[in-house]
């Protein structure tokens, strides 16, 4: 290991003075047992506070009893990454309670179970409180049915008592969270009364740490990438779903259901888009080409499996140029893997799914915000390239909840590319002397298409897998081979230079660069502030498409030493770059994680000093 | 002159490029049948889809309505692109081709699917009983105990696509034979009439790799043991309103069977040898099984039942078709997505 002091970011130990708004807890529960709504009601009250705050929700893949953590993160100075360690856990596990109360830094805190605490380890350099759980319940009115569920209550009294967390303030995103249903809300909320109270009249608070109101989070807003996603697909005009189920992605598809409503027919309250559960994900890629080949906004939402299944397709529709947006909210693989834990492992894959010569243009949205304009310009860009538009999101982004700006409108009409109907394909004839399906008129690679149901008698062509000619023609000569392929190479810088560009903060004076894209995005916002004050002073790009846009070369030649930092164990974008420019790769670092948590500052300041030799 | 349609169209138009496959091969004449059926109920092209997977079968779509956007899938996929492009819109009509292989084996999940949904289509499986196109293995609807040359004897038992797709829930299922144009072309237009999946089973001989007398899916075989089960008539709406004088009088009781579809096309199977009510779902599946049990082959419309709601109707889409809907109805307002942001802070 490097030897370095960690800086307050994020403490190796805990000081005896006030710490206000800055601090992680991890909350160990089992899985199923209804911790999710505590957890939910103290992240969206401290939001509520005006404190920028991050839940990240580490859980298994199983319905119930294995376990599962939440951390949340609470930081004055607005960072959002997952915390590595965390100075508080609430212990309400046994199953976990020798690793959870392990982790726990000198000076950190215990808020743990009476049961629980019998079997804990004991150490005397941290401060432990118990909760009563059995008493507390025993005097609470809680139907047995709901009691076990209802338990989990008790350690929202307790953060809110300790850390200073206004009850009322408690109870308004309590009932929020049960959509406004008051009953089941005050049947919880009295849980939370009697721990807090037991708490307030019995126990000395001894730790340092307290929420205190700011004003940093006013006209935010509080969502996940999914829900984001769906949404930017909704005011996109999608016209076509189709999916099978896969974590972490089903909630995409889940939130576009949950407001088709938005794209009801005043009039007949008919519907302007169709979503369907597919049988399998050949089905549901299949459905989406169909839908796109026939003139349709089509998606689908998937996760690595899914796209595994999914890779002749979208060969087809790379080849026979068809639009269709496909999400991939990557888990952990190879193979089933780890089906419950972030990774950013399929972006290679993903690039060049389809055998023979594909390159499949990708997004990478990085935040919910970056979710919503990709969910409704991918369905541009589809259009726009007549070709499939992977957006390359993960379970970090997707499920957990982040907070945002809230979303701007679509800034530009909707973007329906190339597409002649009757009138236009007559006087595209008159114009040309003829029209052909893939006949690049434009010098941009991309040509002009009709949709079935176009009523003229030259409007018709056949689309294949098979070789064809500019006609759409079936063709086995090899020169048409040829000129095909070129010219949808000549579609790929047409794309190259559409997609959306790299962010880039660029300073002449620093020489090193790091390079990363999705959700690393906030421990590398955090990680430069923390390794600017260890005097490592760094640049940043991040990439937001495939294939990579001319700037990334431009980064990479302007720096002495970069880094490409990435949530993958085999350096993916790093590969890809090796791809495009390997002669330029001489001073490229690859930092790769993959372990299935979303990215900590510590790791990228941690990995960046040992390689700056400090 | 050539002799036209009610389009002004004649016969020529309704063809598309010269086949490619093996003279003589059954798919030919099935693709015939189509372009007859076609020019005869002057049929829009541009209103017609053509959908196949792979295989010489669904190769054939590019052969006949060369005026019709057509799409030659993947092996045994068919159903699903056809899917997607019927909730686009939902004004086409697809005319689909698949094969035995391409329906039967890779493509046997889709084929179920497709039928449970009820996606309103014509799904024509051309059936010769082995992959013509990776030149001539079994396939899954070979019979048991049959030889070829080349791969041996196949040991495993048939799967009767026609049986499978009653099972499935299809509405609408006929088998016939491609040496039998009258038949063929009768259960199309009954098939196109249909407001849901209409599955037909054509046995199609493959000259190439299976046409011994010896195979029930040969050409002499079909000749000499096609059973009919009925004489079909079939009725088209504007036919029906016109002629009133045609009536079921001048048949016996129990002779006739009419079977009314929604466009107000009626089928007319005058009963043959056997009573058959194609009504009558334990009667379809037992006269399948009886057939497979004799070697029996039993040709026409052997299901038929009022079909469920389709997949648009489930699916409760406007009527316009989604892919030319305005923009206005495709992007709710700037004021929605307002409200939307409210909800979430
Ligand atoms: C995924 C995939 N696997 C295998 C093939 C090779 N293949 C092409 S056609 C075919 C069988 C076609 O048989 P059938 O559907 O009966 O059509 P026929 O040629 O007999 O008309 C196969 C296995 C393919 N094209 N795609
Ligand atoms: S191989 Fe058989 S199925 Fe294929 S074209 Fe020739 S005869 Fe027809
Ligand atoms: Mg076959």
């Amino acid at each position: 290991m490097c030897a370095f002091q960690a800086p307050t970011s994020e403490q190796a130990s805990v000081s005896s003075e006030p710490v206000v708004n800055d601090f992680a807890f991890s909350v160990a529960t089992s899985n199923g047992s209804g911790s999710q709504t505590s957890n939910n009601v103290l992240v969206q009250t401290l939001f509520d506070m005006g404190i920028p705050v991050n839940g990240k929700n580490l859980f298994p893949s199983n319905i119930k009893g294995l376990p599962t953590w939440y951390t949340i993160r609470a930081s004055k100075d607005g960072y959002t990454a997952r915390r590595a360690t965390t100075e508080i856990v609430v212990a309400y596990n046994g199953a976990t309670v020798a690793e959870d109360v392990a982790a726990l830094p000198p000076g950190g805190v215990c808020i743990i179970r009476d049961d629980v605490a019998k079997i804990a380890p004991k150490r005397d350099d941290i401060t432990v409180y118990t909760v009563p759980v059995k008493d507390l319940m025993d005097q609470a009115d809680v139907p047995s049915a709901f009691a076990k569920r209802v338990e989990n209550m008790t350690y929202v009294g307790v953060v809110a008592q300790l850390f200073d967390i206004p009850l009322d303030m408690i109870r308004t995103s309590l009932v929020k969270n049960f959509g406004g249903k008051e009953k089941p809300a005050m049947m919880n909320f009295a849980v939370i009364q009697l721990a807090y109270d037991y708490f307030k009249d019995n126990v000395e608070k001894v730790d340092p740490f307290r929420f205190e109101k700011m004003d940093l989070t006013k006209g935010k807003i509080l969502i996940t990438g999914n829900e984001a996603g769906a949404l930017g697909a909704i005011f996109g005009g999608v016209h076509v779903v189709a999916w099978y189920p896969i974590t972490p992605s089903t909630s995409l598809v889940d939130t576009i259901i949950s407001y088709k409503h938005l794209r009801k027919d005043p009039e007949t309250g008919k519907s302007t888009i169709a979503v369907v559960q597919a049988e399998d994900e050949l089905a549901a890629a299949g459905m989406i080409i169909g839908a796109g080949f026939a003139g349709a906004r089509s998606m689908t939402a998937t996760s690595g499996p899914g796209i595994s299944l999914m890779s002749e397709f979208a060969g087809l529709a790379y080849f026979a140029e068809i639009p269709c947006v496909i999400w991939d909210i990557t888990r952990m693989g190879p193979s089933t893997g780890l089906p419950t834990r972030t990774s950013q492992g399929d972006i290679l894959f993903t690039h060049y799914l389809g055998h023979g010569d594909t390159r499949q243009f990708c997004l990478l949205p990085a935040s919910p915000e970056e979710a919503f304009e990709f969910g409704w310009r991918a369905l541009d860009l589809a259009e726009q390239l007549q070709s499939p538009i992977f957006v390359i999101s993960d379970l970090d982004l997707g499920m957990n909840n982040w907070m945002s700006e809230p979303f701007e409108y679509p800034d530009q009409p909707i973007q329906r590319g190339k597409v002649l109907d009757a009138e236009q394909l007559q006087q595209f004839i008159a114009d040309h002397g003829k029209w052909g399906r893939y006949w690049d008129v434009d010098g941009d690679g991309v040509g002009y298409r009709t949709i079935p149901g176009t009523d003229h008698p030259m409007a018709a062509y056949f689309t294949r897998g098979t070789g064809h000619d500019e006609m759409a023609v079936y063709s086995e000569n090899s020169e048409t081979w040829l000129e095909n392929m070129h010219r949808i190479k000549v579609k790929e810088e047409t794309g190259r230079k559409l997609l959306p560009q790299p962010i880039e903060d660029y300073d002449s004076s620093k020489s090193i660069g790091i390079i990363s894209f999705g959700t690393n995005e906030p421990a590398i916002i955090e990680a430069r502030d923390w390794l600017a004050r260890e005097g490592v002073e760094t640049n940043c790009m991040r990439v937001r498409a495939l294939p990579l846009a001319d700037s990334v070369l431009e980064f990479v030649k302007k720096h002495e030493r970069i880094y490409v930092v990435e949530n993958n164990f085999d350096g993916q974008l790093n590969q890809i770059m090796r791809i495009d420019f390997a002669e330029h790769m001489a001073n490229v670092k690859s930092l790769t994680l993959g372990d299935g948590l979303p990215m900590a500052a510590r790791w990228v300041v941690n990995s960046i000093l040992e390689h700056e030799g400090k | 002159m050539a002799k036209e349609n009610t389009l002004g169209l004649s016969r020529n138009d309704y063809k598309g490029r010269k086949s490619t496959l093996c003279p003589g091969c059954g798919h030919d004449s099935i693709s015939n049948q189509i372009i007859s059926t076609a020019y005869d109920l002057g049929l829009e092209q541009h209103k017609v889809i053509k959908m196949s997977g792979i295989g010489c079968s669904s190769k054939t779509p590019a052969y006949f309505l060369g005026r019709s956007h057509g799409f030659n899938a993947l092996h045994g996929r068919m159903p699903s692109v056809a899917t997607g492009a019927l909730l686009a819109n939902r004004e086409l009509k697809a005319v689909a081709v698949s094969g035995d292989g391409d329906t039967g084996s890779i493509g046997m999940g889709q084929f179920k699917h497709v039928i449970r949904r009820n996606v309103p289509f014509v799904y024509i499986i051309e059936n010769n009983g082995v992959y013509g196109l990776t030149k001539g293995q079994f396939s899954a609807t070979a019979d048991e105990g049959q030889e070829l040359k080349y791969y041996g004897r196949n040991d495993l038992p048939a799967i009767d696509l026609a049986l499978e797709a009653i099972i499935s829930g299809a509405t609408f299922v006929a088998r016939s034979f491609s040496g039998d144009a009258k038949q063929v072309q009768s259960l199309l237009q009954a098939a196109i009439a249909h407001k849901g999946t209409a599955i037909l089973d054509i046995i199609s001989p493959c000259v190439t790799f299976n046409n011994n007398d010896s195979s029930t899916k040969s050409y002499s075989y079909g000749k000499e043991h096609e059973i009919p089960l009925h004489e079909i008539q079939v009725l088209a709406p504007d036919y029906v309103e016109g002629k009133e004088e045609i009536t079921i009088g001048d048949y016996a009781e129990g002779e006739i069977i009419e079977v009314d579809m929604h466009d107000g096309t009626i089928v007319r199977l005058k009963k043959l040898d056997r009573d058959h009510d194609p009504r009558n779902r334990m009667q379809a599946i037992s006269v399948l099984e009886e057939a497979q049990r004799e070697q029996l082959f039993l040709t026409g419309l052997i299901y038929y039942e009022e079909p469920r709601p389709t997949v648009q109707e489930n699916e409760n889409l406007i009527e316009a078709p989604l892919a030319t809907i305005s923009e206005a109805a495709m992007r709710p307002s700037a004021e929605k997505l307002a409200e939307v942001m409210a909800s979430f802070r």
